[in-house]
């Protein structure tokens, strides 16, 4: 009996030993949750407006958009500590690591230009002229398409990751806001904030698929506003931060029918899973916190009190 | 570039020398897409015209915060650029081109000019000019945008089916802010109201307002001072407000912020001003930040050198609503255009937290009206609580039972 909870005790505490990273927008701070203790254990001081927020593929290195600052920081999160900047061009707000770990494709909002770094040499390799407010960033899982959505030019680019050239621009609804491909890379998901819709597209064709809507009772319409978005490895849920209606929606990515909303913060934009994918976790803008949801039964597990107005979360394993 | 083909060569027109001019440039561009573009859908090029006419801004009291000389101007050049860029990657080219016609010139020859160019212009003129503009036989098939006229009855009985307005009425206005004080419970007013047109109007939609929304406006007010109340604010106003009756909110009526400025901290009790000063239900403000506007905000400021006011906001909604409905029907017929701006389909991006929409009964942009106050936003209308059938937009200003106009049919919905 003490046996097997002991080894129950172990197999719970390696399946959950990493972190949580928050990017805090307007305390320029990011929170780090510890996903056992689900508690704060450490707040980081970064750059002005911390956003996009992502790790290398091996952990070793955390990228973090420092909109304000006009920079990408690099930070070690062993240590907390800043190591060095890359030149990110104006404003970068979010960005996406190319599977080959090497290359950084950044959305510079205020310019309307994505930027292509290399991580490595820390310089600029290309520069690439899209719609205005570039924002959502998606990389095809073999590496060969880097798509940016424009906010107010209403479209998803799909770049050519070999020649960093437009191949293709697709309309999608208002205000975009985030771009995921799916696991397989046979679809495209790219949300629409003010739209109130996500549109599916197929990879090879590059034209639209399914159109995926949300409807909470007792909510207009008008105020379902998908945001962020995140698919689970198994294929089976993809869940979506609805914004100002403060619940996450969880879609079946094989039928696009919602199957549930769940109650969360308020403003809810993004999230990051843990490393089993058991829990997901959502920042919530307004109410600055993070809801932590326990994907077994959808539902709701705890709130976590971080910073001011949290945006971007990712996930690492200690 | 003014190579519209269907607008710059209608039946019967006399080519001008200048038209002349554009043919070639017509014939240079086409072929130019034609070696470049093989497998992009069709050239499209659309001309957005800008018709204003230039009144100069009354006089106030204060010097401090002139009417900027590119009011709306710059706001439309903002609104083109942005199409500009969606366009590029379509193919489709967007240009504008203006009129300003000064006061004493013939605005309705400069209006006929620009409707031989293009159907679509975003017009920055007086209810009266903008009336005679719609009913000009040149504008039958014409789409104009009303982009700084507020008043009620161009929604009402003065409606036209050829003009949209994304300027909101003064009604939308007053609304917001009798949304505000319920929510507050400052729902005893009285009023202070200038001598000029346009704040008798605005108090009276203040009046309006108030009943709608249950509020008792207890007292209304003239302002009748010659003096230079930069001076003697101190010792007029708290006189003039002493005999108000009791009240939770002072509403101010004076749209070129006259005298409204001396009235803060000088009335005979303090009570939170509204209206001209103190809590203002604008159409933009440069205080809005929230949704995205931040980003709006900046662009418009590295274009223009100064902050963006409510007249560029309705240029600029107005030329993105031309640039949506050409981007998404790929056509620049107006009636094509027209139709799909008035449909269900429609919706723009409008940075004010959700999409904006056309009344289709009148020609209304719907949009939430920020109430700013100096240094931010204090609340965005329509307040919550205030729910509607069928939009909660259409709590602010007439609804469709209210609302005269017939033009657009009387089955829209």
């Amino acid at each position: 009996m003490v046996r097997i909870a002991l080894c129950f005790w172990l197999t719970a505490t390696s399946a959950l030993a990493g972190e949580i990273w928050v990017s805090n927008e307007k305390d320029d701070t990011i929170s780090v949750i510890d996903e056992a203790t689900l508690e704060v254990v450490r707040t980081i001081e970064v750059g002005e407006r911390p956003r996009g927020i992502t790790f290398s593929k091996d952990y070793k290195r955390l990228y973090l958009c420092a909109s304000d600052s006009d920079t990408v920081q690099v930070i070690d999160p062993v240590t907390g500590k800043i190591l060095h900047d890359l030149p990110s061009g104006e404003d970068p707000e979010q960005f996406i690591l190319h599977p080959d770990n090497k290359h950084l494709y950044i959305a510079n909002e205020d310019d309307a230009i994505a930027t292509v770094v290399d991580v490595e040499s820390r310089k600029v390799v290309a520069q690439i002229d899209v719609g205005i407010e570039p924002e959502g960033m998606a990389v095809s899982p073999d590496g060969s398409f880097a798509v940016v959505t424009s906010e107010t030019t209403n479209m998803a680019h799909w770049i050519d990751t070999k020649s960093q050239k437009i191949v293709a621009n697709t309309l999608v609804d208002q205000r975009p806001r985030h771009a995921e491909f799916t696991k397989d890379g046979d679809e495209l998901w790219v949300s629409a904030e003010i739209g109130g819709t996500i549109t599916v597209f197929d990879t090879d064709k590059k034209s639209e698929k399914a159109k995926i809507n949300f409807e909470i009772k007792g909510i207009h319409p008008d105020r379902v506003q998908p945001v962020g978005f995140e698919m689970t490895a198994d294929g089976k849920y993809v869940f979506v931060a609805l914004g100002p209606a403060n619940h996450v929606a969880v879609v079946d990515p094989k039928t696009y029918q919602v199957l549930d909303y769940i109650l969360v913060g308020r403003r809810v934009w993004h999230m990051a899973f843990n490393g089993d994918q058991s829990r997901l976790f959502t920042t919530n803008g307004v109410s600055g916190d993070v809801t932590v949801i326990d994907v077994s039964n959808l539902k709701p597990l705890k709130t976590i009190k971080v910073g001011r107005f949290p945006w971007g979360a990712a996930y690492r394993p200690t | 570039m003014l190579n519209d083909d269907r607008w710059m060569f209608p039946k019967g027109r006399v080519l001008k020398p200048h038209c002349v001019k554009w043919l070639g440039c017509l014939f240079a561009c086409v072929s130019v897409a034609f070696v470049t573009s093989a497998s992009a859908a069709e050239r499209l090029d659309v001309v957005i015209g800008y018709l204003e006419r230039l009144i100069p801004p009354p006089p106030t009291l204060s010097n401090l915060d002139p009417v900027p000389d590119d009011l709306g101007w710059a706001g439309a050049k903002l609104g083109v650029a942005g199409n500009s860029t969606t366009g590029k990657f379509l193919d489709h080219h967007y240009s504008l081109s203006e009129r300003r016609v000064p006061e004493a010139d013939d605005f309705m020859a400069e209006a006929r000019d620009l409707l031989a160019v293009t159907p679509f212009l975003i017009v920055n003129a007086p209810a009266e000019d903008l009336l005679r503009l719609a009913d000009l036989s040149e504008a039958k098939q014409a789409l104009l945008f009303n982009v700084s006229a507020r008043e009620i009855t161009l929604r009402d009985t003065d409606c036209r089916a050829n003009v949209l307005h994304t300027m909101p009425s003064r009604l939308m206005l007053s609304d917001a802010l009798a949304q505000f004080a319920v929510k507050k419970r400052w729902t005893n007013w009285v009023m202070i109201e200038g001598s000029r047109d346009g704040d008798k109007a605005l108090g009276n939609a203040f009046e309006r307002s108030a009943a709608k929304f249950r509020i008792d406006l207890k007292s209304r007010k003239t302002w009748a001072f010659d003096a230079d109340m930069r001076r003697n604010a101190a010792s007029e106003v708290p006189l003039f407000t002493q005999d108000f009756p009791e009240h939770d909110m002072l509403l101010v009526a004076d749209e070129a912020a006259d005298f409204a400025p001396y009235l803060p901290y000088n009335t005979w009790i303090p009570r939170p001003l509204a209206g001209s000063v103190g809590l203002m239900p604008l159409t933009w403000s440069s205080v809005v930040e929230q949704h995205g506007a931040a980003q709006l905000q900046s662009r418009f400021r590295d274009l223009a050198g100064r902050t963006m006011r409510s007249v560029d906001y309705a240029a600029w909604a107005a030329a993105r609503v031309i640039g949506e409905a050409v981007t998404r029907t790929n056509a620049r017929e107006p009636d094509v255009v027209k139709k799909y701006i008035l449909s269900d389909d429609f919706e723009l991006g409008g940075f004010k937290g959700r999409k904006l929409t056309f009344r289709s009964w009148n020609g209304q942009l719907r949009q939430p009206i920020p109430l700013a106050q100096a240094k931010a936003v204090t609340a965005l209308a329509p307040v919550e609580g205030f729910l509607h059938q069928r939009n909660e937009l259409d709590t602010l200003g007439l609804d469709q039972p209210e609302s005269r106009c017939r033009a657009f049919g009387e089955k829209n919905g």
